[in-house]
């Protein structure tokens, strides 16, 4: 089962849950995913260990896809 | 670098200079003259009211109270970058979220990372430029065991939701960053000090220095193996 999770004060919200063969399932999960980046979060997924990387359409096969928000200097 | 490698928050500081191992040997060596530059001329003044008269004893401590004080100043501020934030609705309410929030940063890292985690409330990261240390509003870079970068970065205040992030997630914001484009983290990331380790280790809490001795460990052992190993 895949997963799309956004940070948030809870500590993380799942948005939506998918498998690549269940069309109706990852229409809602672009859908979630589509929100989320128009209300300016950015999407992370981890390649491996220590490396991580920025996806803007939602990788269908992913295990688990995080949104985050920006960061910046303090 | 493809421009989907990019951190997508370098374009809000396009007029930095990429940071890469030459830039921090640079930004490094500045810093070490900065230090001098505070420290030489109070020391040479003391000296110098000492030797044209010893009755101005005061005044050279004071001169040398000054060529002490600044720098501890600059590694305070590099301290300060991994002092974790206070949180007014700690208790009953806050649990929670914390303990989702440090499950997920748990599944991001591996045992012994989340377990320095759990002792010191920072991520030991390993790096292209070096070692990371990752806490909730700043990381520490040890570029080689002689000198460390402190940054001040965090997840933009600007964003209303950011106020109400817990902890651990405020360090998987980071580390995500961190993880998809380390140069353009450092890019992004402001320079709040840069030094010798033993200047930073002073100014840390206690309890955190068994991350910055655990970093410095790592690079140890990854100095010697690419010694093994040069290919």
């Amino acid at each position: 089962m895949c997963r799309l999770i956004r940070m948030d004060h809870t500590g993380h919200s799942t948005l939506a849950e998918w498998t690549p063969d269940d069309p109706a399932a990852v229409e809602a999960a672009v859908a979630a995913f589509r929100a989320e980046l128009d209300r300016g979060y950015l999407a992370m997924v981890s390649t491996g260990p220590g490396h991580a990387e920025h996806v803007r359409e939602l990788p269908v096969e992913a295990e688990l896809v995080i949104m985050r928000l920006p960061i910046s200097g303090g | 670098m493809a421009t989907a490698d990019v951190l997508p928050e370098v374009a809000g500081v396009h007029w930095r200079a990429r940071v890469d191992a030459a830039q921090l040997r640079l930004r490094g060596r500045l810093w070490t003259l900065t230090t001098i530059a505070h420290v030489v001329p109070f020391g040479g003044a003391a000296t110098l009211l000492m030797v044209l008269q010893p009755l101005a004893l005061p005044v050279a401590l004071v001169c040398l109270a000054h060529a002490w004080i600044i720098p501890e100043l600059y590694a305070q501020r590099g301290a300060n970058v991994l002092r974790p934030r206070r949180r007014p609705a700690d208790g009953p309410r806050g649990a929670e979220p914390e303990q989702r929030s440090v499950g997920l940063l748990g599944d991001l890292v591996g045992h012994e990372a989340r377990e320095l985690h759990a002792r010191t409330g920072l991520v030991l990261e390993p790096g292209g430029l070096g070692t990371w240390l990752v806490g909730e509003s700043g990381a520490v870079l040890l570029h080689g065991r002689r000198r460390v970068f402190c940054y001040c970065v965090k997840v933009d205040p600007r964003r209303r939701q950011a106020a109400e992030l817990p902890s651990g997630d405020r360090i998987a914001h980071l580390l995500l960053a961190l993880r998809s484009d380390e140069q353009g983290f450092a890019t992004v990331a402001n320079l709040a000090f840069a030094g010798a380790p033993w200047r930073l280790r002073r100014r840390l809490r206690k309890e955190m220095r068994p991350a910055l001795k655990a970093a410095r460990a790592t690079l140890g052992s990854r100095t010697a193996h690419e010694r093994r190993s040069p290919h």
